[in-house]
């Protein structure tokens, strides 16, 4: 297990910061907002991601992947959470290809992998399907008819929902209402008839959408792993999702907390900086302490992927859940110490406070994950 | 890395070897075993064990085995650690000399403090308690007005110092005194060693709230102190002073995984004291305050681990500097939630068998003491300031 990022890891994030604050800053993000633009984020960009590699991190070689691993990632992830940049960086090239990765076949693998790894396709985990994360929760179904599956259902907050080219779809062809048996991951060309889609427009201006399936036909080839088993593979995906918005989580509380500190640094009332102000150092002292915290159960749940991924449930909620904290607290924080003009939609800041709202929400809020460990602790 | 894993077999094997099975079980506080020249050893077996790791130098792993300790490196320290861990091996001796003293005299002491210092403490012939604070210097520890004074050949020492650790069961202190009153506060600071058997050194037990007395105040009237035993520089006792800070505040960030006495844990208390339904605890409040201190502790573990991996690879960082903060604090939220497990079997004071039994009274005693642990050391506020002005360079007022 790696705690400290090795040289190669170290300039990757170096690349990756340079390249996002020149290409994709806040800024970015803000004009795709007042664009309305209607993929919500920039495909341009998106390729020369791909072309530093960043869509294939976390795949083999074999499939044209970096092979660097998640902890490679999670510098990326990291960056990108600074900026704010929207792309299917975290939809396609970590939960989708890691469905494809953990459940699919051979042909699959190499069908799919090198053109996720190219940017060239854009995969979109359909999981959720009440307003809180319950991924056993399904109620859409899969009917074998003859050499087909027919998928009906509705499927909630889909992250690139409405821009990405196949949906891994999780749905019901068993068990009980609620159970993780009987669950089945099926990959759904996103122009199949009966399938309708509906972009959201979310707090943080990055894109979901919710999805209808009417009868939609479903070839039976197109199932991820074996039927009935999904949650075989459902589960260790979520748990990679977990790990890699939190840190894509530490970037935004970093990037909010480091330009608060700053503010404290410069702004002044009464006649002195507002940074002397032990009212407000010990906040910010406090937030120091939990982001010492963060980043080292960031780093070990990252480094859990690459070296034990047999221990990564407990990691992964330990992740997920104490990130959830960290960004409500310090999006907070960075609002009220820089008072009103923190209120103002001209300031960046409150770009920060909506992500971190959404992402609070993805894969599991807290009460979820807290749960979740204590039920893996036996009590 | 090799030789690491090599390392770690011949440790194993050693403690098998060595460590009597007595010494493997959970200890209770009076099994502890503190050296000095007033020390007894709880047991034969205490004694034969203390004696094996004295003389491989593992009473002090990482000292230099000039002095007598173990030569390791820090790596190879964190193994020994860890395989005593695993064989519940207990810690053969305990001691500021060896959590503070030494390691501040090894990085200031002349070659003759350190001859005389280091190998008494290894070998656990002198105790040693910590003269800092005073009843008017407590968070401001800068304002101390203990004075020794120049008297050529000696140094005069009047004045008093407070929450001196079992200042009656030592054979030495070592103190902060003020040699020079005319500059600022901070620069006429001095470390200065002072044996306890000294003619006008005496002590006052101080009562807790816990119940017990572990720290004393301890009175200087015309002492007469020799000068070789100044440490460091004259006036320039602060960078000493500051650096052992340093020594005290990671002893109690560590203190909950590194805690001397047989503790009860939150979810082992759990299982003991609360309901469950269907594997799952029935009280929706206390489940997810169990929840919420073992995802804490987790966290601060793997920071401990990191600020450890970041020192071997020479990266710095702020991890260090906040767990002293966060690992007292934890240790006050152990506390309090053991409290709400054990219901009202968890506020009993006294009479071990009468309605209480030893382990819950004791829960409760270590539930006051918690209290002193975001005082002592510099408390949480004053380690609030410390992160805002050396990690975050917030300005000063």
């Amino acid at each position: 297990m790696a705690l400290v990022l090795n040289e190669e890891q170290r300039l990757l994030q170096d690349t990756a910061r340079d390249f996002l604050a020149k290409h994709a800053p806040v800024a970015a993000l803000r004009q795709l907002r007042d664009a309305h633009d209607t993929v919500g984020y920039d495909p341009q960009l998106w390729q020369q991601m791909a072309e530093m590699g960043w869509a294939s991190i976390i795949l083999p070689e074999a499939y044209g992947g970096l092979e660097f691993g998640f902890l490679g990632l999670g510098v990326v992830l990291e960056e990108s959470g600074r900026t704010l940049t929207a792309s299917p960086l975290f939809a396609s090239a970590v939960v989708g290809a890691s469905a494809v990765l953990l459940g699919g076949s051979e042909a699959q693998k190499q069908a799919l992998l090198p053109a996720i790894a190219g940017g060239t396709l854009t995969l979109s985990l359909a999981l959720e399907e009440t307003q809180h994360h319950n991924p056993t929760y399904i109620s859409t179904t899969a009917k074998i008819q003859g050499e087909n599956f027919i998928l009906s259902g509705s499927k909630f907050f889909v992250l690139d929902g409405h821009s990405a080219d196949s949906l891994v779809v999780v749905a019901r062809t068993g068990g009980t209402e609620r159970s993780s048996a009987g669950l089945t991951l099926l990959l759904v060309d996103r122009n199949s008839e009966g399938l309708n889609c509906q972009r959201t427009v979310m707090a943080d201006s990055r894109n979901a959408a919710n999805i209808k399936f009417h009868n939609v036909v479903v070839p039976a080839e197109n199932v991820l792993g074996a039927v009935n088993q999904g949650w075989a593979i459902l589960e260790p995906v979520l748990d990679r999702g977990r790990v890699a918005i939190a840190a894509e989580m530490m970037g935004c509380a970093l990037e909010a907390f480091d330009r608060t500190v700053a503010y404290l640094k410069t702004r002044e009332q009464f006649g002195v900086r507002i940074g002397t102000f032990q009212a407000l150092q010990h906040r910010a002292a406090h937030i120091q302490a939990e982001i010492e915290l963060c980043r080292s159960v960031v780093l070990q749940a990252l480094s859990t992927v690459d070296d034990a991924p047999h221990q990564l449930p407990p990691l992964a909620s330990l992740a997920k859940a104490r990130l959830n904290e960290l960004v409500k607290l310090v999006t907070n924080e960075a609002v009220q110490m820089h008072g009103g003009i923190g209120v103002t939609d001209e300031l960046e800041i409150g770009f920060f406070l909506k992500r971190a709202r959404v992402a609070m929400q993805i894969f599991g809020d807290t009460g979820f994950h807290k749960d979740r460990y204590a039920t893996l602790c036996g009590y | 890395m090799e030789d690491l894993d090599q390392f770690r077999l011949q440790v194993r094997a050693w403690l098998a070897a060595n460590c009597p099975a007595s010494q493997r079980q959970p200890m209770k506080t009076d099994d502890q075993y503190w050296g000095g020249r007033r020390g007894t050893f709880p047991s034969a077996d205490a004694q034969l064990w203390f004696e094996r790791m004295r003389d491989k130098g593992w009473t002090a792993p990482e000292w230099p085995t000039q002095y007598g300790g173990g030569g390791l490196s820090p790596q190879q320290a964190r193994v020994l650690k860890e395989e005593m861990k695993s064989l519940h091996a207990r810690t053969p001796l305990y001691g500021i000399g060896l959590w503070m003293l030494g390691p501040a005299v090894l990085e200031y002491g002349n070659e003759a403090q350190k001859q005389q210092h280091i190998r008494a403490i290894v070998n656990g012939e002198s105790r040693w308690c910590q003269g800092y604070s005073e009843p008017g210097a407590g968070s401001d520890l800068a304002s101390l007005q203990c004075k020794a004074e120049d008297m050529g050949d000696h140094f005069l020492v009047n004045g008093s110092k407070i929450w001196t650790t079992a200042a009656d069961k030592c054979d030495w202190i070592f103190c902060l005194v003020r040699t020079d009153p005319h500059v600022k506060k901070q620069e006429g600071i001095s470390f200065l060693l002072i044996d306890m058997d000294d003619p006008g050194v005496t002590t006052t037990p101080i009562a807790l709230i816990s119940g017990e007395s572990e720290f004393c105040q301890t009175f200087f009237d015309n002492v007469k102190v020799p000068k070789e035993n100044l440490v460091g520089e004259l006036n320039k006792g602060w960078s000493v002073a500051k650096a052992l800070l340093v020594h005290e505040r990671k002893l109690m960030a560590e203190i909950g995984s590194e805690s001397p006495r047989q503790v009860m844990q939150p979810n082992m208390a759990a299982r003991e004291y609360l309901e469950f339904e269907n594997g799952k605890i029935a009280d929706a409040t206390l489940r997810n305050a169990l929840v919420e201190y073992d995802m804490l502790m987790q966290a601060v573990g793997l920071t401990h681990f990191r600020a450890f991996e970041e020192k071997a690879h020479g990266v710095r960082s702020a991890a260090s500097m906040v767990m002293k903060y966060i690992g007292t604090e934890a240790e006050k939220t152990k506390s309090e939630l053991l409290l709400a497990i054990m219901g009202s079997r968890g506020v009993g004071w006294e009479g071990e068998g009468k309605g209480f039994t030893s382990q819950e009274i004791d829960t409760l005693r270590l539930w006051a003491m918690s209290k002193a642990l975001t005082i002592a050391g510099g408390s949480s506020e004053i380690q609030l300031n410390l992160i805002a002005q050396k990690v975050l360079e917030l300005p000063q007022p």
